[in-house]
């Protein structure tokens, strides 16, 4: 056992059905990695504590708030982030279609982690009550649309047979 | 969520115009591929950290980078002296003593709040430079606090700026009517001590950032940011910097929420330009969430004193006078404008001739103010609101029928108010109706009975609120006549391209607000084509010609000024395409008309020339053309018809616009904690020509989400060494899914017959939900000692001590009749 502590680590992190393997300092944070080093910049940064959800991403098929995960934590994992969802050839998802005929968007800003933590949701439970879907998003914040129109999106993207 | 829709019949209405076209700019959002400013990256860019200061006050001593700067990978620092030698303190808006404060882009000598910037660093990395902050010695010596506007003019408080005289930055009396007659004539005089609306902010989910690169060759700097008032920054930052304004190039793309408080970044952008010039290479900065809970944009705190009321004895509202005194903070980046903003609305919605308010604004050692969603009117209106309803409880008049008698009525409008602001249009009494009759109002005894069977009380409010748009930025010179700002202003551009391609492009700075869609809507009207022809450029480029002063998304006016922008340089365009396609087909060009993407002749569908025809003619395939074709490439500057206002009585036109918004809520709280829940809303919106409906609509929910946090948990509270006990989303309750109450809207449609689209700038709301809140509690309470409520933030705890002790904000007021 090394008696110095490791600052940096070789990682492989499967993002989106592609394997990455870098060299990374120890401190770096899951969401600054994606964002950072990968460029996939739809996961978003809010709060730094935790609270707000931006940063939401899957993590072997858990939804987790990627800036409360150390990149080094993800070594050997799979990771989906938004820019993971839609078809190769761009089709949306159900969700994401729902979220724009709901308006379930306006800045944009919280709408990757919603997205997220919705998807997650839908994968467990295709057809969530409205309460259902208020439980499963109260980690994640938005700013611009007081949820009523996003909750909506979510309990209709259910309801049409799940995302 | 029901909507109701009780639409006017005279609205003119196109293809797209009016319609909830779904919005251009969901599909890249919802697929990640927005582009906000921290998205944006440059070979070799440093990222910078502030280091700030943990004292609310205090003078600065010695300070040392030197162990920063041997981190391996740090580039270099910037610091309040270098500051000093390199700009001119920041232009200031107030006349004297506010005008003589000294405002750099680093704390210069001292430090006034806790969390301002003090020191730059630049790293290679985030992580390295937040470490190689921490390594930067700063010798500090504490000063006394003062955080109590209330407090700031004493004799013995603590001075912030020195060359200011004081903490007082500007006082003002506006009056207008008769007060004193009004009060001689009253038969009923209510006196309300203190009143006190509190600090919070919107707080976007995005912080504030930029990336900055510096052009060693042309001297000119490129400010990739999202600064939502772009022509308001440069104005800032040109002067102070000794540089033209051709010098800043400020773009902006996909902004991750504004409210107003992206407006004052205009300090940090002028540290990363002058770290980008000294380090040459580009400079990131995002702000952490604590550092904006800190130092960002905190929403005007003001307290109103000895307020008195006449009240004619049928209930007629006379007049009010009252004094207030609002806290600044500790810089005036964009005060002391509060000290006018308010008077866009003074009587409110209400038909009261005669209102004097003593104005007075202090500087105290907390984050400095700016504009919030509302501004300065929120905290206005709910004055006049909890004057309404402190009336009605203690004269015992009935709160709707106390509102529907003094609501200027519609058959007054266009109304001047005493003021010389012109309401537009609206039907204040029908919109009062409206929410009634969601809420289910004439059932609500029998559910405050219900609730008194299971141990609640049930209490219902009204909030009544106007919504004011398009600023006559000649209001300025009411609070200091040296300034040369008057009027407003924004630009568009529409240009047919080489395929005929639309392409716009606006000077407004959109944070959600779907500009583009919008904008493709009025286009695509006029030019004939389809919204999906139609092509708006994403965000703001200050190089683009659709640049003026005022440009940036802010004031609730985009529907006016960008939409009448948009509107007018379609105009010009469809004029053009029409000339072009009658020297084509040598006919007039009033034989020519604009549809489904062709210029043909009217009556002969067959004489049709597509839009790529035209484009190509005027751009790519000119030879032999016998006359100078037009350019297809049109540009119109919208100026709303204002004059300056008349400075002496404080008088004249200050917005365009009056959007209004009457909300609504039923509320049941549990008499042993306090602890209350909002079981029914209703927010009835009217701006006049919805140009997207849906798109209002989310801005109506937007707004509400706001007011009903900012009523319950949201506060920016300061202990009393000026420590923010709130900085974070811990500490700082945002509203979550689970804490929205159902809701239920409507919209009604009062055309402005004062804009080019009958539209009026909305999305501010007013703080409907804050005031209707403030009610309803009040109303609950009256089987409980009858309490008054006097603060605008009712967390659980403040409604526990009126329950335990309604006597004690009784003695808030007192009636008077004759």
């Amino acid at each position: 056992m090394s008696t110095t502590p490791t600052t940096s680590r070789t990682v492989s992190i499967d993002v989106n059905g592609t394997t990455y393997e870098r060299d990374l300092p120890a401190s770096r944070l899951l969401v600054h990695f994606l964002r950072d080093d990968l460029d996939l910049t739809g996961t978003h940064v809010g709060c730094d504590t935790g609270s707000c959800g931006a940063c939401t991403v899957h993590l072997d098929g858990l939804a987790v708030k990627s800036c409360s995960v150390l990149a080094v934590q993800a070594d050997g994992a799979s990771v989906r982030t938004v820019e993971g969802l839609a078809g190769d050839s761009g089709e949306l998802t159900a969700l994401q279609q729902s979220f724009k005929d709901h308006h379930g968007l306006q800045c944009g800003y919280c709408t990757p982690g919603m997205l997220m933590s919705a998807t997650a949701l839908l994968e467990r439970n295709p057809h969530p009550t409205e309460h259902e879907v208020k439980v499963a998003l109260q980690g994640n914040l938005c700013r611009c649309t007081g949820y009523w129109n996003i909750v909506e999106a979510v309990v209709a993207a259910g309801k049409g047979g799940g995302s | 969520m029901t909507a109701v829709e009780t639409e006017a019949g005279t609205l003119q209405k196109g293809a797209a115009m009016g319609q909830s076209v779904p919005r251009k700019e969901d599909n890249r959002l919802v697929q990640g591929q927005g582009v906000f400013v921290d998205d944006v990256k440059r070979h070799g860019m440093g990222y910078l950290h502030f280091v700030r200061s943990p004292y609310a006050h205090a003078k600065i001593g010695s300070i040392d980078v030197s162990s920063a700067l041997e981190l391996p990978g740090v580039y270099g620092t910037l610091t309040g002296d270098e500051v000093a030698i390199l700009t001119d303190p920041f232009f200031q808006i107030a006349a004297p003593p506010g005008g003589h404060v000294k405002d750099y882009a680093l704390a210069v000598g001292k430090v006034r709040y806790l969390g301002e910037p003090v020191v730059a660093v630049v790293a290679e990395t985030r992580e390295l430079a937040r470490d190689a902050a921490e390594l930067v010695w700063v010798d500090y010596e504490p000063l006394a606090v003062v955080v109590d506007a209330r407090r700031a003019g004493d004799d013995d408080a603590p001075v912030l700026h020195e060359e200011a005289g004081g903490n007082m930055s500007y006082t003002g009396v506006w009056e207008w009517g008769d007060v004193d007659a009004a009060f001689a004539e009253a038969d009923h005089v209510v006196t309300i001590k203190e009143l006190h609306f509190d600090r919070f902010n919107s707080t976007p989910l995005e912080t504030d950032g930029a990336l900055v690169e510096y052009n060693r060759g042309t001297g000119q700097w490129t400010i990739t940011t999202n600064n939502q008032f772009p022509g308001f920054a440069a104005i800032m930052m040109g002067p102070a910097m000794r540089v033209g304004l051709d010098k800043l190039r400020i773009v902006t793309q996909d902004i991750g929420g504004g409210f107003g408080n992206k407006i004052t970044s205009h300090p940090q952008l002028v540290t990363c330009c002058l770290l980008a010039r000294k380090l040459n290479r580009p400079i990131q900065w995002t702000e952490w969430r604590t550092e904006f809970h800190q130092s960002m944009s905190h929403g005007n705190e003001r307290w109103f004193h000895d307020t008195e009321v006449a009240v004619k004895a049928d209930g007629t509202l006379l007049g009010f006078r009252s004094k207030a005194i609002d806290d600044a903070g500790a810089y005036l980046r964009y005060e002391p404008l509060g000290g006018v903003i308010w008077a866009q609305v003074a009587p409110g919605m209400y038909g009261w001739r005669n209102l004097r308010l003593e104005f007075t604004q202090m500087m105290t050692n907390k984050a400095p103010v700016s504009p919030n969603r509302g501004y300065s009117r929120m905290q206005h209106l709910w004055f006049t609101e909890r004057i309404i309803d402190i009336v009605a409880q203690e004269l015992g008049f009935d709160p709707v029928e106390i509102r529907k008698k003094n609501y200027v009525q519609p058959e007054q409008m266009p109304y001047e108010t005493p003021n010389g602001c012109v309401y537009d249009s609206g039907d204040y009494p029908r919109s009062l109706d409206l929410v009634l009759e969601l809420i289910g109002y004439d059932r609500i005894e029998e559910r405050r009975h219900d609730a008194a069977a299971r141990g609640k009380l049930l209490g219902f409010g009204i909030g009544s609120t106007l919504d004011s748009g398009t600023n006559n930025f000649g209001q300025s010179q009411l609070l200091n006549p040296e300034l040369q700002f008057s009027g407003n202003n924004e630009v568009a551009t529409v240009k047919l391209d080489i395929f005929g391609e639309v392409v716009v492009t606006l000077g407004t700075t959109p944070q959600g607000q779907g500009h583009e869609t919008t904008a493709s809507q009025v286009v695509a009207d006029i030019l004939g084509c389809s919204v999906d022809q139609v092509h708006v450029r994403a965000g703001h480029d200050s190089y683009w010609n659709s640049n003026a002063g005022f440009s940036g998304t802010y004031a609730s006016q985009f529907a006016v000024t960008g939409l009448g922008a948009a509107k007018g340089a379609a105009d010009l365009l469809a004029a053009e395409m029409k000339l072009l396609a009658s020297m084509v087909f040598q006919c007039s060009p009033d034989d020519i008309e604009l549809a489904e993407g062709f210029a043909r002749i009217k009556g002969n569908p067959e004489a049709a020339l597509p839009f790529m025809a035209l484009g190509a003619i005027v751009n790519a395939n000119n030879a032999g053309f016998p006359v100078d074709p037009p350019t297809l490439n049109c540009r119109y500057v919208y100026r709303p018809p204002f004059d300056v206002p008349d400075k002496e009585r404080k008088f004249g036109k200050l917005t365009l616009t009056y959007a209004m918004q009457i909300h609504g809520c039923v509320l049941e709280i549990d008499p042993e904690t306090g602890v209350y829940e909002i079981v029914d809303y209703a927010a009835v919106d009217d701006c006049g020509v919805r140009i997207n409906p849906q798109i209002v609509e989310g801005q109506v929910m937007g707004a509400t989400a706001h007011a009903i946090g900012a009523a319950i948990w949201e506060t920016f509270s300061y202990d009393e060494e000026g420590n923010l006990l709130t900085p974070n989303f811990y500490d700082y309750h945002v509203p979550h899914a689970l804490d929205m109450p159902p809701l239920k809207t409507a919209a009604i449609e009062s055309p402005s017959p004062f804009t080019p689209l009958g539209t009026k700038g909305m999305g501010e709301g007013g703080g409907g939900g804050i005031h209707c809140i403030c009610a309803a509690i009040q109303d609950a309470l009256r089987a409980a000692g009858k309490p008054i409520v006097s603060d605008s933030h009712n967390p659980y705890h403040r409604v526990w001590e009126l329950l335990q002790h309604p006597e004690r904000s009784r003695e808030n007021v007192e009636v008077r009749s004759t």
